[in-house]
């Protein structure tokens, strides 16, 4: 392993997210604040609880996980689209790295990012509702393999966009809706019986879901669903990496 | 001298059915100075990818240092620095940085006065904390080889280091390939400017539509394929070539002022002494003679010809 040349992609990816550490730090915060005052307390005051949970705290899960996944995709989307945009991706090809090294560079740098947006959520969230973690070695294992998993999901996108505007359309087309419909601001128990069942084929439900438990221990899936739901987008996420690392896809003809 | 860069039928075919490269056999020493010339598409580039891992090749095996490039690829690349013949450059990131990222990757650690020594050899110290996007083109172009010296390769890979660049770089470049020869780098640089093959080569190889014509020492080369010219200029122009000249093959100027002669010094003989005596024989009186040595441009504009024919 050429541990040397991972760490020169890490701390280069981390460099540009420092670089602009204010947005990257603050829009995040600004954000959360914004749901808080809409959902919490404008419209959370004229609901009760749901699952036992005040509404402000029951939607800081589904909160986390949506700038989780959008923030770990479009990070390590950016992250290897723009080497290839700039045409510094020879810089990558022709330099003694497999393609691991490269995958570990950019998606550990992901990774990371989303994994302290994620935090700094949390903390905000945690200025204006009360919060409790039931479980929290679930929940940082979840936060986790999430960031992890979809930072691997972005970098597929990445070396598959041959425009930016195929770099926003994943994100844009399939991730938004699919968390937005996903519970996080809402117990799929809330939906008529025949959108629940709906809501069942959507794979961003179980991941919500399973870090709902870890914070309140209630959930709408079976946390053990929860889990094997995200170990088998990473799994999937890594056969595809895997696939590309064989043939070279889009990168080296 | 060994071999430090060799290829055995290595050959590309693109997806879509495009024979970049025909299977080349090709056996570069050590410390040498190649100069691959074609014109644009001939398969060049394509040459330079597939050996430093940009393109992978479709048969056929290439060797750098001794080490296959497909399956020792991390011992072939370390020997191997590559200068693109594209700017690619991270604009927002500053020259060191930039530098030290390329040395990261090829697996080193830190040596701050190598790189300082890279720098300043090429001018480039001064800028090291400008970003990249602040640098004029040819500064950039710098960069891109200080990048490449990073790792003290062997083996330098320039492809058309010097197109669109400024006469000033040109010959700093030409001097930075002498100094690295010195040092006993291994350069292989592609071009169609041929001056440039003629200044700094030992060896031109000329590819043509994927296709190796030919490799030889360049002053061989020169020797061998130059033709030398005798233009006589006449005092009195004439309408056509006098008959009793038939014999020489003399090409008569538009304005029928001058003859032009081809000889080969390396034939048996010139045939220039004959040539004068019939002249004087025909009535003919000169102005003046001029003789003159064919370009590398000549020699390879009349290959590539031959080999569209």
């Amino acid at each position: 392993m050429n541990w040397q040349a991972v760490w020169a992609i890490y701390t280069y990816e981390m460099r540009r997210f420092i670089r602009t550490f204010a947005q990257s730090f603050l829009s995040p915060v600004l954000s959360t604040s914004l749901y808080f005052v809409v959902f919490g307390t404008a419209i959370g005051s004229r609901i009760d609880q749901v699952e036992g949970v005040s509404y402000g705290a029951f939607i800081v899960p589904g909160l986390i996980m949506l700038s989780v996944m959008t923030q770990g995709i479009s990070n390590a989307s950016f992250g290897i689209y723009f080497p290839k945009f700039i045409g510094t991706i020879y810089e990558l090809l022709s330099a003694p790295v497999n393609f691991l090294e490269i995958v570990l560079g950019y998606v550990g740098a992901a990774a990371t990012k989303a994994l302290f947006i994620g935090l700094v959520i949390l903390g905000t969230a945690s200025l204006f509702v009360d919060l409790t973690v039931m479980h929290p070695g679930a929940m940082l294992a979840f936060l986790l393999l999430t960031c992890l998993s979809f930072a691997l999901f972005g970098f597929i996108i990445g070396i598959w966009a041959q425009n930016f505007e195929q770099l926003q359309l994943i994100p844009l087309l399939v991730v938004t809706p699919l968390v937005f419909l996903g519970g996080a601001f809402y117990s799929i128990s809330m939906l008529p019986p025949a959108w629940q069942t709906v809501t069942y084929f959507n794979p961003v439900v179980y991941l919500i879901s399973g870090f709902r438990w870890a914070f309140f221990g209630a959930a709408d899936v079976p946390v053990g669903i929860s889990l094997m739901a995200i170990c088998g987008f990473l799994a999937l996420c890594l056969l595809v990496i895997g696939w590309i690392f064989r043939t070279g896809y889009r990168i080296k003809p | 001298m060994p071999a430090i860069v060799e290829t055995r039928g290595l050959t590309k075919v693109y997806e879509d059915g495009t024979e970049a490269l025909k299977p080349l056999d090709l056996s570069i020493e050590e410390g040498e100075i190649l100069a691959l010339l074609g014109p644009n598409g001939a398969g060049k580039t394509t040459l330079i990818s597939m050996l430093c891992g940009l393109v992978s090749p479709s048969g056929g095996q290439a060797l750098v240092g001794g080490h296959d490039i497909v399956a020792s690829y991390r011992q072939a690349r370390r020997m191997i620095g590559l200068v693109p013949q594209e700017i690619a450059l991270e604009p927002f990131q500053k020259v060191w940085d930039s530098v030290r990222f390329t040395r990261g990757l090829f697996g080193l650690k830190r040596d701050d006065a190598h790189l300082e020594a890279v720098l300043r050899q090429l001018s480039l110290w001064d800028k090291r904390n400008n970003r990249v996007v602040e640098l004029s083109g040819g500064m950039k172009r710098r960069v891109l080889i200080a990048k490449a010296l990073s790792h003290r390769p062997r083996v330098l890979f320039l492809d058309e280091p010097t197109a669109g660049v400024d006469v000033d770089l040109r010959r700093d470049m030409w001097e930075m390939v002498e100094e690295l020869r010195r040092d006993g780098v291994t350069i292989i640089l592609t071009t169609h400017y041929i001056e440039e093959a003629e200044a700094i080569a030992d060896r031109v190889g000329v590819i043509s539509k994927g296709e190796l014509l030919l490799i030889e020492e360049k002053d061989a080369l020169m020797v061998r394929m130059g033709r030398k010219t005798l233009r006589i200029d006449l005092r009195a122009p004439v309408r056509a070539v006098p008959d009793g000249l038939a014999r020489y093959d003399l090409e008569l100027a538009a304005d029928g002022e001058s003859l032009s002669y081809h000889y080969d010094t390396m034939g048996e003989g010139t045939g220039i002494t004959a040539l004068l005596q019939d002249l004087a024989r025909e009535g003919l009186a000169l102005r003046d003679i001029h003789t003159r040595q064919s370009s590398l441009e000549e020699i390879f504009v009349d290959l590539v010809k031959g080999e569209a024919q």
